[in-house]
């Protein structure tokens, strides 16, 4: 068995060198892979449009060029035209032009939205995961408690968000509370599972070696089961920060809070017959907040584990 | 099962450190129940150096856990310093070291020798003090503020080592220490325990399967048989006090190997025709 340290009998002198890919080269190969997979993606989107969409001509000048250009598809699919899937210049230009007459542009708009989500998600996303690492907590060191409320707290997750949220709203009426409710329903549950998984990833032999030096029950969990359980927990925080977006922008639209992205998907969504590339661009929008967050959660650990840990390979 | 309690010639007349009587532990798994041990009597003074060497199953390890607290016996009653095992346990009587080091990655090596003495509660600088005398104890001064990943397998042993005598513990508790190593640095280990061993002179109890390793460190090796696991004979190590390469090359040594190998091919097979009576006897010859 490995654990921390059971590897490789070797005869002692020089340390083994941490090893793992050359960070340099590994960047720039994700970074482009990325790129890659974005490019093909916007491929197969214009090339669907390009066969199957609706005709389109270009007149504009380019550094001083004169473009004149009409196209006509052979095939007409409806999951094509542009009404389901705008041009990704249309969507690209939707940012940029103004959200109102006479207004900022669409894009400063949805980012101030966004930020206002973000929030409310982070928010959330706290109380959830002190709430979710406090269930954990207790849960390990109670064996009685484990089992006669973990079938609830996965229960909780079975019941649809979008019929919990009305009640929520109802019960808490104070608009930005309730969206915080929303969002911390959502996040607790995975660092629920994730923290009593970590905590409980404690190597057994570790564990006895505390019982030699009579350490106490509160020992045991600081110098022990929470360090041993940070990878896991960071594992739960990814989960539950993509999911504390999603409960954020539910718990908008269901309050009716008049700003955020919930209530310009809905917004835009009613828009939608005659301006259907800024629904598209509150999507864009959405995602890049969800990747926004998982973003920091992982420079975060990062921070956290870096010469701590022992390194892992990956994004996850 | 009358009591055995003639120490080794190293101990002299110390203080009984372990004094088990009558020792016997049953786990019982679904279904039957498994006599891991059996009438153990032994008595180990202070500053000896014991090792328990024995076939798989021989109960030699949950001897040791039974000594450290870490199980409770079926039978038959031990004493650690004359106290229960678990008021010893209480009193930070025992330093342990297992077959993996265990170290915390989280921890430097420094941090992870200093450990045992922040839950105990020593101020952080005699922690210091303590750690940096250690690591140079061990040889690892080098890398006190590594972490455990990053040293070799019988470095991070010396760390686990190093941890286990931070807090002066009156009896070390060792199950395989040097088990996963290689030969080289098995014998390179053992080299350096014996020194710390000198130096520190604290009480050993070592588990092992290597019969060089136990003939080489101890001060008596104590035979066990399996099924049920129970002491088949104890043999004095009667060596220069002072060990060496040179003693792994000397008669009495490779006598004394021979001595604990047979001992142990006797009880290897014919566990069931072998009575109390005839351990005796060989025990007695053991301690002639």
């Amino acid at each position: 068995m490995t654990t921390a340290s059971g590897s490789l009998p070797r005869a002692s002198g020089r340390p083994i060198a941490a090893t793992g890919p050359r960070p340099g080269r590994s960047r720039r190969q994700r970074v482009a892979g990325l790129a890659v997979v974005l490019v093909g993606l916007l491929v197969l989107w214009e090339g669907a449009k390009w066969l199957g969409g609706d005709p389109w001509r270009i007149h504009a000048t380019i550094a001083g060029v004169q473009i004149d250009y009409e196209h006509f598809p052979p095939l007409k699919w409806r999951i094509a035209d542009d009404l389901s899937l705008p041009h990704v210049w249309d969507i690209i230009r939707a940012f940029v032009d103004p959200a109102q007459r006479g207004g900022p542009p669409l894009g400063v708009v949805l980012s101030g939205q966004a930020a206002f989500t973000l929030a409310e998600a982070f928010a959330g996303f706290v109380i959830g995961g002190l709430l979710g690492l406090g269930l954990g907590i207790f849960f390990v060191h109670s064996r009685l408690a484990e089992r006669a409320l973990v079938p609830y707290v996965v229960a909780s997750q079975t019941v649809p968000i979008l019929a919990i949220a009305p009640l929520v709203v109802v019960a808490i009426k104070a608009d930005w509370l309730s969206v915080m409710a929303v969002a911390a329903y959502l996040t607790f549950f995975p660092v629920t599972i994730a923290s009593l998984r970590g905590l409980r990833a404690v190597d057994p032999r570790a564990l006895e070696l505390f019982r030699s030096y009579a350490a106490s029950r509160r020992q045991i969990l600081w110098q022990l089961r929470l360090p041993t359980s940070v990878p896991y927990l960071f594992a739960g925080f990814r989960v539950a920060a993509a999911a504390s977006i999603i409960g954020a922008i539910i718990g908008e639209q269901t309050a009716g809070v008049a700003s955020g992205l919930g209530s310009a998907i809905i917004n835009y969504n009613q828009y939608y017959i005659s301006a259907p590339e800024r629904l598209w661009a509150t999507i864009v929008m959405c995602t890049v907040l969800g990747l926004f967050f998982f973003g920091a959660i992982n420079i975060a650990e990062a921070i956290v584990t870096r010469g701590r840990y022992r390194p892992v390979e990956g994004l996850l | 099962m009358t009591s055995d309690q003639t120490p080794g010639p190293a101990a002299g007349d110390a203080a009984p450190v372990v004094e088990a009587t009558g020792v016997g532990k049953v786990f019982a798994t679904s279904g039957a129940s498994v006599n891991a041990l059996e009438g153990v009597d032994l008595t180990i003074r202070g500053g000896e150096f014991v090792s328990l060497i024995g076939p798989s199953g021989c109960g030699k390890s949950t001897l040791l856990r039974l000594i450290g607290d870490l199980t409770a016996p079926t039978t038959g009653t031990i004493l650690i310093n004359g106290k229960p095992p678990a008021r010893a346990r209480q009193d930070r009587d025992y330093g342990m070291v297992f077959q993996a080091p265990v170290l915390m990655d989280w921890r430097t090596i420094a941090k992870n020798i200093e450990l045992p003495l922040e839950i105990m509660g020593f101020p952080a600088d005699e922690r210091t003090r303590r750690s940096t005398d250690l690591l140079r104890l061990v040889e690892l001064d080098a890398f006190a503020e590594r972490h455990p990943w990053e040293l070799s397998g019988g470095m991070q042993q010396r760390a686990a080592i190093a941890r286990a005598l931070s807090f002066d513990p009156k009896l070390l508790l060792m199950d395989e220490p040097f088990g996963a190593l290689d030969e080289m640095t098995r014998e390179r280990m053992n080299a350096e325990l014996m020194s710390i061993w000198r130096r520190t002179g604290t009480t050993i109890v070592f588990v092992t399967h290597s019969i060089p390793e136990a003939v080489f460190l101890s001060t008596r090796v104590v035979v066990m048989s399996a099924r049920p696991g129970r002491i088949a004979q104890v043999i004095v190590i009667d060596l220069p006090a002072e060990r060496s390469v040179e003693t792994r090359e000397s008669e009495r040594y490779f006598e004394l190997v021979t001595r604990v190998r047979e001992a142990l091919r006797q009880h290897e097979s014919t566990d069931e025709v072998i009575g109390t009576s005839d351990a005796e006897r060989v025990r007695g010859e053991g301690l002639a």
